[in-house]
């Protein structure tokens, strides 16, 4: 503790390549006790939120293009700016207000009281799945707004091009040339935006959970900052980092793996 | 420049209008486009508005945003009555001592009728837009009887000219990268792209609570300000200097910039009148794109706690008041500083796409 700082920064990150994430002064607990579960959470919203944001954004943007200038497309582009503007923690909030006028209920965490820290039964994992589809949306919307958005104008691209009027000069059925030769191209350049929206999820997850209280990564993040726990901070950002870097790797393996024109020297 | 515009708009509904699209000068082609979004110019208008009232906010605010009133804390909004023999008006207010809380509750006293004035002059002789000599709490008042308006209109202070500076730094750091990077290519180029590349692979936001949190507490209101804007532009310059790069590797080999090669310019001569000028509508979108990502950024850290500090106030500083449900549910008027977050970064949005769509005046 009394050696200088690059010195002490030293020490921690060669640990932190062993495994070793050093203490958490406010905890008094290894940092590594502390962090796995909820690294775990964090995955299982951000997954959530990006299978989301694709199955909501893709199908919402194909529509917004084949009846481009149409008020419903007017309707859904204005929709998708007021998805990307809106923070994503007044959504939170603001949808916990809600629910509470509503159903009473808090919608506070990830488990209710009966279950938290309760063993994994069935039952737990029943109630899990019944509180996480409000993170997973609210965290997802800023992403399917953009990426519906850029959906939309890929299609009108390719929808432009002479090969799909010549699969109409054939003949085909408007949805035919929608689905099966416009669509097919459209789509490939949102799996390489898959990599440049994991750390807009990441982030968005992390003030979310703040909001909404999730034991997720977010929370104790902001704890640590607080009250100046820099091992614990240190390596919850480096494990965020890590995560996005491993998520870039994997978005960009699943590119060169459905463009086959995609080669890496 | 509106009446040259004017004399061209005639000869347009004359004759075709891609003929004469040649005698405009490239900013009145912009302009020409840029009008026909209408949504893109309400949004300007509106933003005009919004940095109107920001910088009148001593005048246009019914009260300073420091007005502390500990009797009328909490007060629900107040409705602004209009009568032709009496002009607008708010009533009275009653207190009750609530049984179960012990709060103070207010409603409204109809025996009591205060006018609100314009140019109201107050106890310190300051004119006010406008104001009244009873209590006029359009957006109710916070925990300490502070004016929710007039906190609003200085808040807008900050949170509308951190996401401006805070661009403008990206956009010198951005500019001056790109260009070097594109320009001189080589081992020059990879290195800032691989800089580019490790900053965007942090997650933003958790980056920007780190360094949020690690401004020293001792710091003045000017200082955390200042130091706010670093933070939020330290990561998003990125992009720019990518966006600035392409520009300058396709120029770069253009026959205007060999030509003038050929002809003895000096690099900086390049630089300056030849490649930049190329970028600028570029860099304008890319900027206006920007700046609601960094308005958002300043909310959620004075949100958390971890950006702009009291007694300074933003639309973050306000909305940190609204954080619990228990307090949003007893009063909810402190979301209030929501809407103009919200409003303010549509317009912005709306703005860049009707620039974008714009700035490149000789497509189609």
């Amino acid at each position: 503790m009394n050696e200088p700082l690059w010195k002490r920064y030293l020490i921690w990150i060669s640990g932190f390549v062993r495994g070793n994430f050093g203490e958490s002064f406010e905890y008094k607990r290894e940092v590594d006790e502390l962090i796995w579960d909820r690294i775990a959470f964090t995955l299982l919203i951000s997954i959530g939120s990006l299978i989301f944001t694709y199955i909501v954004a893709i199908p919402l943007g194909i529509y917004s293009a084949t009846h481009q200038y149409k008020w419903s497309d007017h309707f859904l582009t204005f929709l998708s700016f007021v998805g990307m503007s809106i923070p994503a923690f007044l959504l939170a909030l603001s949808l916990m207000v809600f629910a509470f006028d509503i159903f009473g209920v808090p919608l506070f965490g990830l488990f209710s009281a009966y279950y938290e820290g309760a063993p994994w039964t069935w039952g737990k994992l029943n109630d899990l799945f019944k509180h996480l589809w409000i993170p997973v949306i609210v965290v997802g919307i800023n992403g399917t707004a953009s990426l519906m958005r850029i959906m939309r104008g890929n299609l009108l691209d390719v929808l432009g091009q002479p090969f799909v009027q010549t699969a109409r000069a054939k003949g085909l059925k408007e949805t035919v040339v929608v689905a099966k030769h416009a669509v097919r191209i459209a789509i490939n350049p949102l799996i390489s935006i898959l990599g440049m929206s994991l750390p807009g999820i990441l982030s968005g997850s992390a003030i979310v959970s703040i909001v909404l209280g999730l034991p997720t990564v977010g929370p104790i993040l902001l704890n640590s900052l607080l009250n100046e726990d820099i091992y614990l901070a240190g390596t919850l950002i480096m494990m965020l980092s890590l995560l996005l870097v491993i998520g870039n790797l994997l978005a960009d393996i699943a590119l060169a793996w459905v463009d086959p024109r995609i080669r890496y020297e | 420049m509106k009446s040259i515009i004017e004399t061209t708009e005639d000869i347009e509904g004359a004759g075709d209008p891609s003929t004469d699209g040649g005698q405009l000068s490239y900013r009145q082609l912009i302009w020409r486009r840029f009008r026909k979004n209408r949504m893109g110019v309400i949004s300007g208008a509106l933003l005009i508005l919004f940095y109107g009232l920001a910088i009148g906010a001593d005048f246009f605010a019914p009260y300073h945003y420091n007005e502390i009133n500990m009797r009328l804390r909490h007060v629900p909004p107040q409705r602004l009555h209009f009568s032709l023999s009496y002009g607008f008006y708010v009533h009275g207010l009653k207190s009750v001592r609530n049984p179960e809380s012990l709060e103070l509750e207010f409603t409204k006293d109809i025996a009591r009728s205060y006018p609100v004035k314009f140019f109201f002059k107050d106890a310190d002789g300051k004119r006010h837009f406008f104001s009244s000599a009873g209590p006029m709490f359009l957006l109710g008042t916070d925990r300490m009887g502070r004016d929710l308006l007039s906190r609003i209109m200085y808040g807008a202070r900050v949170s509308m000219t951190i996401g401006l500076v805070g661009v403008l730094l990206s956009i010198v750091l951005g500019s001056i990268l790109g260009t070097i990077s594109g320009y001189w290519g080589g081992w020059v180029d990879n290195l800032i792209q691989r800089i580019i590349e490790i900053l965007s692979a942090f997650p933003d936001i958790p980056l920007w609570m780190a360094l949020g949190a690690a401004l020293p507490p001792g710091w003045s209101s000017i200082q955390i300000y200042f130091g706010i804007t670093v933070i939020l532009s330290i990561i998003r310059w990125g992009g720019l200097a990518r966006q600035v790069r392409g520009k300058v590797l396709a120029y770069r080999e253009s026959d205007f910039v060999m030509a003038a090669r050929a002809a003895g310019a000096g690099h900086w001569h390049i630089i300056t009148k030849h490649l930049l000028p190329g970028c600028y509508s570029h860099i304008i979108v890319i900027a206006t794109l920007a700046i609601p990502g960094m308005i958002l950024g300043e909310t959620a850290l004075s949100f958390l706690g971890l950006g702009i500090r009291p007694p300074m106030t933003s639309w973050g500083v306000l909305l940190e008041e609204a954080q619990r449900v228990t307090v949003l549910l007893h009063y909810p008027w402190l979301i209030f500083p929501a809407v103009p977050v919200l409003v303010v970064v549509i317009a912005f949005n709306f703005l860049g796409d009707a620039l974008r769509d714009a700035a490149d005046p000789y497509s189609d």
